[in-house]
């Protein structure tokens, strides 16, 4: 009766970007080898000090064995029955207006809710949209080019930019970096790529939306973000999948770099496919985030809404090397079903007077496992290093988890640290008060959670915030009750 | 307004409730009294429906229909109201935006429109001087920190707020010094109307003072075994319950 109707409207509205475009691409065989590097960096029309690069990251990434600290577990990945290299068939040279882009293209980020017209955008956000391993369109150049930033996707800014390209390529998360970053720079096909000019205060928020689509891919981008001096950018990351019953690999880095008292702030709203009520399928997401605050008075700042990916492990980080350099961390992850995340911050004090926040939100519901693992150092010639820790986790149910393993290194007697933790459970007796006062059950799951996460949706844009609230619902749906 | 017949119950298999019968009509206020263990707080929670309340047996009519087969929230949307013996703390959620939620759930199952936050905060300053609550409580998050009486003074406010056509009020005075105590009853008078029915459950006799109920009943395992008027009270003041027990071997 009752009940049904609404246990079949949640399990329609579990993950609504699940559909697969149906379009042309170019694969390259499945499987990794030093030929398959070479070939995509022939696709990409790559000079050789790019490719010579990738063939050092290939060799070393040989040497190397999956990492197994994580608390997580999945069966081993066989690396060579993935596709390393997979785009959209179209024009040769990419397209250079929105016009030349497949319609069906444009029409599936328009069913995600990433129009890519121009004239119909939001009014302030610059899209690059990444499809599978390539980017196929950014939109609002002429605009930001007008203020000198430069927004493109990363085999634009090869083609375009090879200087700053090669200047800061690996500056921050170097080809040794870890298994997956080193894999990452192996087989990279993709990504965005912003430069911001010294001075300039980027005029709209920059956004990249991530679309994995052809089956058996992996999806290995990378984003560079160089902010000169007194700069400002924000920006947006978001990430889709269809449904499918394999796992698919997801390995990206993403590099920051702030100059002298730039800004750099970068929110991300994951929503990969999660694998469905049993565990079946989804994306196994391992990713490399870094910023280094090179500058002295720089800040970087992280916030991260993490709700989709059977697995997630990335720990978006900060190296403090400029005096006065300001680090901050803000972060939602949610596990429901069988979903797994490992992740947290690593906020490093080179510099004097160096700050760091960390604010750590874990929510686990049904069989979900969360664990924050962080770790702030405190260097030896960070005098006056300053951080502020806290982890919350939220448990719905009885048979979820919530681990929290923050590791702390003091080398300098003049640090001040503060940690705060808390565990607190969405309890029978909460949700029957809020149904008594007439509130559903799932309404009271959605604003408990919405409550605990209020710090750090306020860090988010605005229109992120609401759809960050959005998914959060979404994926705690039929978690209670 | 209210009807209850033979209303068995049991929670965790243990049967609390044998063969309840007790009928509230609008407008009237029945006490229900008993020693510990009697049942009294199980009928105010399986007259709401809270899980793990088990009806094994008999009839609740609410307005004339069904209540055991609404869900809890549509009871309380239907207008049955549940003043807590122990209200739960709830953080993140202020109390105020808890209960517009509450309110606009209410409203729009009645097929009216939501109150905007402009029209609420009217309602709620209005509604917060019957239990003389502190502005302060409303913008905390709910029950969070709250004294005891605060708590129970919540209840009272929320109360006020949502306008239940049934409200059961679950041992609302304890753990209350006596100030605390008469701006509680004076809140619950407030609100008595000819529209609305209360239940108080109550151990003691004191609360009886300042709420002056119209009928008064006893509940003893499980059942009522008299009923009378705000004179039943004071007899039980004095005599205690002993004298009511239920003879050996009838249960």
């Amino acid at each position: 009766m009752k009940q049904d109707a609404t246990t079949s409207e949640i399990i329609e509205r579990e993950y609504r970007a699940g559909f697969v475009t149906d379009i042309e691409s170019e694969n390259i065989p499945a499987g990794l080898s030093e030929d398959v590097v070479r070939l995509i960096s022939t696709k990409k029309n790559e000079p050789q000090w790019l490719l010579d690069w990738r063939l050092k990251a290939y060799r070393h990434w040989l040497t190397m064995t999956e990492p197994s600290w994580q608390n997580v577990h999945y069966p081993p990945i066989d690396y060579q029955s993935i596709v390393y290299y997979s785009a959209p068939k179209q024009a040769k040279k990419g397209p250079k207006s929105l016009a030349e882009v497949d319609p069906k293209l444009l029409a599936t980020y328009e069913k995600l809710g990433v129009p890519l017209h121009e004239r119909a955008r939001l009014a302030g956000v610059a899209v690059d949209a990444v499809f599978d391993s390539v980017s196929v369109a950014t939109t609002f150049r002429a605009k930001l080019e007008e203020v000198g930033v430069i927004f493109c996707s990363f085999s634009e800014a090869v083609q375009n930019h090879p200087e700053l390209v090669k200047k800061w390529l690996g500056s921050v998360v170097p080809y040794t970096d870890n298994f997956f970053a080193t894999l990452n720079s192996a087989v990279f096909s993709d990504g965005s790529f912003c430069y911001i000019p010294k001075g300039v205060r980027c005029p709209m928020e920059l956004s990249t939306y991530f679309r994995i689509n052809t089956a058996n891919t992996g999806q290995f981008e990378r984003t560079l973000i160089v902010a000169e001096e007194g700069s400002y950018v924000s920006y947006l990351e978001g990430c889709t999948a269809p449904i499918r019953d394999e796992n698919q690999l997801h390995a990206a880095v993403v590099e920051l770099v702030a100059l002298d008292r730039a800004q750099i702030k970068y929110s991300t709203v994951q929503n990969w496919y999660p694998g469905d009520k049993n565990g079946k399928g989804g994306i196994y997401n391992f990713v490399t985030k870094r910023g280094k605050c090179q500058g002295q008075g720089s800040k970087i700042s992280w916030t991260q809404v993490e709700t989709g990916s059977a697995i997630t492990w990335k720990y978006p980080s900060c190296i403090l090397q400029g005096d006065d350099s300001i680090g901050e961390f803000y972060s939602v992850a949610v596990t429901n079903n069988h979903q797994q995340a490992d992740t947290g911050t690593k906020m490093i004090h080179i510099g004097k007077n160096t700050r760091s926040t960390i604010v750590s939100k874990g929510i686990s519901a049904g069989h979900g496992q969360n664990t924050y693992r962080g770790l702030v150092k405190i260097g030896k010639n960070a005098e006056n290093g300053r951080n502020y820790s806290q982890c919350d986790s939220l448990l719905v149910g009885d048979k979820c988890g919530a681990h929290t393993f923050p590791y702390i290194e003091v080398l300098n007697s003049s640090a001040q640290m503060e940690h705060e933790a808390s565990t607190s459970k969405i309890g029978e007796d909460q949700i029957f008060y809020f149904q008594q006062r007439g509130i559903s059950a799932e309404d009271a799951v959605s604003m408990i959670v919405n409550g605990f996460c209020k710090e750090v949706f306020k860090e988010l844009p605005m229109e992120f915030a609401v759809e960050a609230q959005k998914l959060l619902g979404v994926s705690l749906e039929g978690s209670v009750g | 307004m209210l009807e209850v017949k033979d209303l068995h119950a049991s929670v965790g298999g243990n049967t609390i409730l044998r063969g309840v019968n007790l009928s509230v009509p609008a407008g009237e206020v029945h006490a229900i009294m008993g020693p510990n263990g009697s049942g009294k707080s199980t009928l105010a929670h399986v007259l709401a429906g809270r899980p793990g309340y088990e009806v094994t047996k008999g009839v609740v009519r609410y307005k004339g229909r069904d209540l055991l087969a609404m869900s809890p929230e549509e009871r309380a949307r239907e207008g049955v109201f549940l003043a807590f013996q122990y209200p739960v703390e709830i953080s993140g959620v202020s109390n105020v935006y808890f209960l517009k939620a509450a309110a606009n759930a209410i409203r729009k199952h009645r097929g009216q429109p939501e109150l905007d936050a402009i029209d609420f905060l009217a309602l709620v300053k209005e509604k917060a001087r019957v239990v003389a609550i502190d502005e302060s409580l409303i913008k905390r998050p709910v029950n969070e920190g709250f004294s005891g009486g605060e708590k129970k003074r919540n209840e009272i406010f929320q109360m006020a707020v949502l306008d239940p056509a049934l409200a059961i009020l679950d041992e609302t005075d304890s753990g209350l010094d006596i100030d605390a105590l008469r701006i509680v009853a004076a809140g619950v008078n407030q609100l008595r109307s000819p529209e609305r029915a209360m239940v108080l459950v109550t151990h003691y006799q004191r609360l009886l003072d300042y709420i002056v109920p119209d009928v008064v009943h006893v509940l003893l395992d499980g059942r009522i075994v008299r009923s009378g008027g705000k004179d039943l009270a004071l007899e039980l003041e004095k005599k205690g319950y002993e004298w009511l027990e239920a003879p050996a071997g009838s249960r």
